[in-house]
C-alpha cells in the first residue's frame, strides 16, 4: 500500500469507529456534497455599505495605502508624477501592457510596458476588481497581468476603475466565476504595502514587497 | 523538530526567571491581545461567524476522505502534483526527491509550521540543498540557530537589541539602531536569495477543494516571492487544512487575521492554482503539494477531533496566562500554548509530554477567543482523564485523589477529617496565618505560601449561621 492509500484507509478506519462517521459515499451524501459545491453558500456577511467607493477609500487608507482620484484616465500620469516628486522617488518604472497607452512621457515619467525586474522601482498595474469591505485589490495573474509588477518594485501603483469596486470578497469571487471559468495561476489580494511586525511586534512598512501602494481611481 | 516536552517543568523554572523573555512576552500581550480586541468587533455577528467557521471545518473533518480526493483531483487537473506523507520524515524524503529531480541547489522558504514539525531544513541541508528562511522572524531564528516560540510571531522571545547584535555579527555590516533599518537590511540581504532560488517552499493556510488551490496568508510579501520567482514551488501542509469552497475560506479569512495579529485582513492573500502557463511571464513551472498526516488521521472520529478544526491563529496562546508567563520554548515542540498542549501529546505521544495537559489553569480564555470554537479546556481535561486511565499520574497524586474520593463518599468521616485538618492547619499557620510547607503539596508551596484556614470548616460555619 502506498502512503496515499494508507492515509486514506486510516481516515476511513478512524471515522468508522463513530456513529457520526459518514465516509461511505451513499447517493444522498454525494448529492449533498455536489449541491454544496454547486451552490457554494455564503456565510454571515458584513452589513451592506451605502457607498462602495467611499467605503473602499476609507478602508484602503486605514491599511496604509495612498489614494488619489482622476476624472479621466489621461490624468493618471500627472497625478503619479506629482506623487513621486513629492516623495522624491525615481520617475521611471514599468507597467502592464493595458496601461501602455497612457501619456506617461508627457508627464515626465519613463514607464515601460514589460514585466518588472528586480531593479525596477515603480510598478504600475490595473486590478481585476477591488473590495470595499477591507480596502483590498484583487489581482489575477496572466500574460498581460504579470504578478511581479505589484511585487518587486518599492512603489506599487494600481489604476482602478471605481466601477470595479465590489462590496465583499464573496462578490469578488462571483465576478471571477462570471468572467473566467477557473482561477488563474495566482489570485493575489493586496491590502496596502508589505509589512512585518516580527521585531518586537512593531509594525514596519516595507518588508519584502512594496514600501508604498498608491491607488489611483480613474474610469478606464 | 525534536520533541523535548518531557523537560517542561524544568524549562518553566528557567523561563520564569528570564527577565528579557518576560519583557518580550508582555509586549505580545499588549500588541496581539489589544490588537484583536480592537478589530474583532468589526465582524457583524461574531458568534454567528464563529459558529459558521466551526461548521465549515466540521463539514470537512467529518467527510475528510471525500474532500481530500476532490482536492487532489482538482489540483491535479490544473497540473499540480499531489504527494501524500505519513510522517515528517516522509515529507523530508519527498522534498529531497523533488529537489534532486529538478536539479535544485538553493531553496527560499516562507514560514511553515508543518515544515518545523518535519525538521525539513536540516534534512535538506543533508541532501545538499541550501535553504534560506525568508520570513523575517524565521530568518532571524535561522541565523541564531533557534526554534520558533510562537506560531504567528516566531521570534517574539527576542528583543531589538539582540537582533541588532545578531545582524551586525552575521551580516558584517554596521550595527543598526532601529527596527525599520533592521528590516531594510534583511530585505537587502534576502532579495538575492529570492531571485536565485531554484525552489520556493511554502506552507498552506488552506487547501481549496473547489479549485484545487493552496491559499497562503502573508504580510511581508516573501510568501508571494517564493511562490512566484523560483521555477519549482513546493507547498507543505496538513491533511486537515481542506476547505470546500471559496465562500467558506472567505468566512475563515474574516476571523483568521483578526484573531492572529489584530488585522482586518493580511497584506497578501494568495490563492495558487496549478503551474505557469506557457504564455505567463512568471510563476513556477512545477507545483508540488505535500499533504502530511503525522498522526492527524488518528484524531478523526475520536473525542479529540475538534482539535483538527484549528486554523493556527495563535489567539489561544496570546490569551493564555501560562503562555504569557513562560513563552513558547518551554512547551518543547512546534506548537505551544493551549493548542500545543493538546496537539503535542496527541501527535507526539502523551508519554512524551506528560506535563502539557496540566500546563493550563483551565481559565477558559482560549475557548472564548478561538475563532473555530474549539473547546480547548474540555480537550485538556479529557487528556488529563486519559493520563489517569493509563495510570500516568504520579503515585502520590493518585493516592490523594483516591483518598479524597473515598472520604467524599463517607460524609460523617469527611466532616471529622476536615474538622481535624483545618484546626491543625490553623495551629501550624501561627500568627502569620500562612503555611510555608504543606505535606504532599511541595510543588505548590515552593513558590508561594498557603493561607491557613480560619479554624472551622464550611459545614461548621454553615450550621452556626442557623442553617440545618
Ligand atoms: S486552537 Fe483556536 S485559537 Fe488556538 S491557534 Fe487554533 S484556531 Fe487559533
Amino acid at each position: 500500500m502506498n502512503a496515499r492509500d494508507k492515509i486514506l484507509s486510516k481516515i476511513r478506519n478512524s471515522q468508522a469507529r463513530t456513529a457520526a462517521g459518514n465516509v461511505a459515499g451513499t447517493v444522498a451524501q454525494t448529492e449533498m456534497r455536489d449541491s454544496y459545491l454547486a451552490l457554494h453558500p455564503r456565510g454571515p456577511l458584513p452589513p451592506p455599505l451605502d457607498n462602495l467607493v467611499a467605503g473602499f477609500k476609507e478602508r484602503a487608507i486605514k491599511l496604509s495605502s495612498d489614494v488619489m482620484e482622476a476624472s479621466d484616465s489621461k490624468d493618471v500620469p500627472i497625478l503619479l508624477a506629482r506623487y513621486l516628486s513629492e516623495r522624491k522617488l525615481p520617475v521611471s518604472g514599468v507597467c502592464w501592457p493595458s496601461l501602455a497607452g497612457l501619456p506617461w512621457s508627457t508627464a515626465g515619467l519613463d514607464i515601460q510596458s514589460r514585466p518588472a525586474k528586480n531593479q525596477d522601482l515603480v510598478g504600475v498595474t490595473g486590478a481585476f476588481c477591488a473590495i470595499a469591505e477591507t480596502g483590498t485589490l484583487m489581482m489575477l495573474s496572466g500574460p498581460e497581468t504579470p504578478a511581479t509588477t505589484s511585487l518587486l518594485p518599492e512603489t506599487h501603483v494600481a489604476v482602478l476603475d471605481p466601477r470595479r469596486i465590489v462590496a465583499t470578497m464573496e462578490d469578488a469571487w462571483n465576478l471571477m466565476r462570471k468572467e473566467y471559468k477557473q482561477p488563474p495561476r495566482a489570485v493575489n489580494f493586496i491590502s496596502g504595502p508589505s509589512r512585518t511586525a516580527d521585531i518586537e511586534q512593531t509594525v514596519t512598512l516595507g518588508a519584502h514587497g512594496p514600501y508604498r501602494v498608491l491607488l489611483i481611481l480613474a474610469p478606464l | 523538530m525534536q520533541n523535548t516536552s518531557i523537560n517542561f517543568k524544568r524549562q518553566v523554572t528557567i523561563k520564569l526567571a528570564d527577565v528579557k523573555l518576560q519583557g518580550a512576552l508582555s509586549r505580545l500581550q499588549t500588541r496581539f491581545v489589544e490588537g484583536r480586541a480592537a478589530v474583532i468587533g468589526e465582524i457583524n455577528d461574531l458568534q454567528e461567524t464563529r459558529t459558521a467557521a466551526a461548521a465549515i471545518r466540521d463539514r470537512v473533518l467529518n467527510d475528510l476522505e471525500y474532500w481530500l480526493l476532490h482536492f487532489e483531483q482538482q489540483a491535479t487537473a490544473r497540473g499540480a502534483i499531489v504527494h501524500w506523507a505519513e510522517t515528517g520524515a516522509d515529507v523530508n524524503r519527498i522534498v529531497a526527491e523533488i529537489a534532486a529531480r529538478h536539479g535544485v541547489r538553493t531553496a527560499a522558504k516562507s514560514k511553515s509550521m508543518v515544515s518545523e514539525e518535519c525538521g525539513l531544513n536540516d534534512a535538506l541541508e543533508l541532501a545538499g540543498v541550501e535553504v534560506m528562511e525568508t520570513d523575517l522572524g524565521e530568518y532571524i531564528l535561522q541565523l541564531a540557530h533557534e526554534a520558533p516560540s510562537h506560531i504567528v510571531a516566531p521570534v517574539v522571545h527576542k528583543n531589538m537589541e539582540e537582533i541588532a547584535d545578531l545582524f551586525a555579527e552575521k551580516h558584517q555590516l554596521p550595527r543598526k539602531t532601529d527596527i525599520a533599518e533592521l528590516c531594510r537590511e534583511a530585505r537587502e540581504v534576502l532579495r538575492p536569495a529570492f531571485l536565485n532560488a531554484d525552489m520556493g517552499i511554502s506552507g498552506g493556510n488552506f487547501l481549496l477543494a473547489e479549485t484545487g488551490s493552496v491559499l497562503i496568508v502573508t504580510n511581508e510579501g516573501n510568501g508571494r516571492l517564493v511562490t512566484t520567482l523560483p521555477r519549482v514551488h513546493v507547498a507543505i501542509t496538513g491533511i486537515e487544512k481542506i476547505v470546500p469552497t471559496l465562500e467558506d475560506v472567505t468566512t475563515l479569512l474574516r476571523l483568521l487575521p483578526r484573531s492572529a495579529t489584530g488585522q482586518s485582513i493580511t497584506n497578501y492573500v494568495s490563492v495558487l492554482t496549478g503551474n505557469k502557463d506557457s504564455a505567463d511571464h512568471d510563476g513556477p513551472e512545477h507545483f508540488h503539494i505535500i499533504l502530511l498526516d503525522n498522526g492527524r488521521s488518528s484524531l478523526l472520529g475520536s473525542e479529540m477531533q475538534e482539535m483538527l478544526r484549528c486554523i493556527r491563529c495563535g489567539a489561544c496562546m496570546n490569551h493564555c496566562p501560562v503562555y504569557q508567563n513562560i513563552g513558547g520554548h518551554a512547551y518543547g515542540w512546534v506548537y505551544p500554548g493551549p493548542m500545543g498542549s493538546i496537539l503535542t501529546p496527541l501527535l507526539g505521544g502523551l508519554e512524551n509530554a506528560p506535563d502539557l495537559p496540566n500546563a493550563s489553569t483551565l481559565c477558559g480564555a482560549c475557548a472564548v477567543v478561538c475563532p473555530v470554537k474549539i473547546p480547548l479546556p474540555d480537550l485538556l481535561r479529557k487528556l488529563r482523564e486519559k493520563q489517569m486511565e493509563r495510570g500516568m499520574k504520579s503515585r502520590q497524586e493518585t493516592f490523594m485523589l483516591k483518598a479524597w474520593a473515598w472520604l467524599a463518599l463517607h460524609p460523617a468521616i469527611y466532616a471529622i477529617a476536615t474538622k481535624i485538618g483545618v484546626r491543625l492547619m490553623r495551629i501550624l499557620g501561627g500568627k502569620e496565618k500562612l503555611l510555608h510547607h504543606l505535606p504532599g503539596a511541595r510543588g505548590w508551596t515552593d513558590g508561594r505560601d498557603f493561607p491557613a484556614p480560619a479554624g472551622m470548616t464550611f459545614r461548621e460555619l454553615y450550621k452556626r449561621g442557623g442553617h440545618k
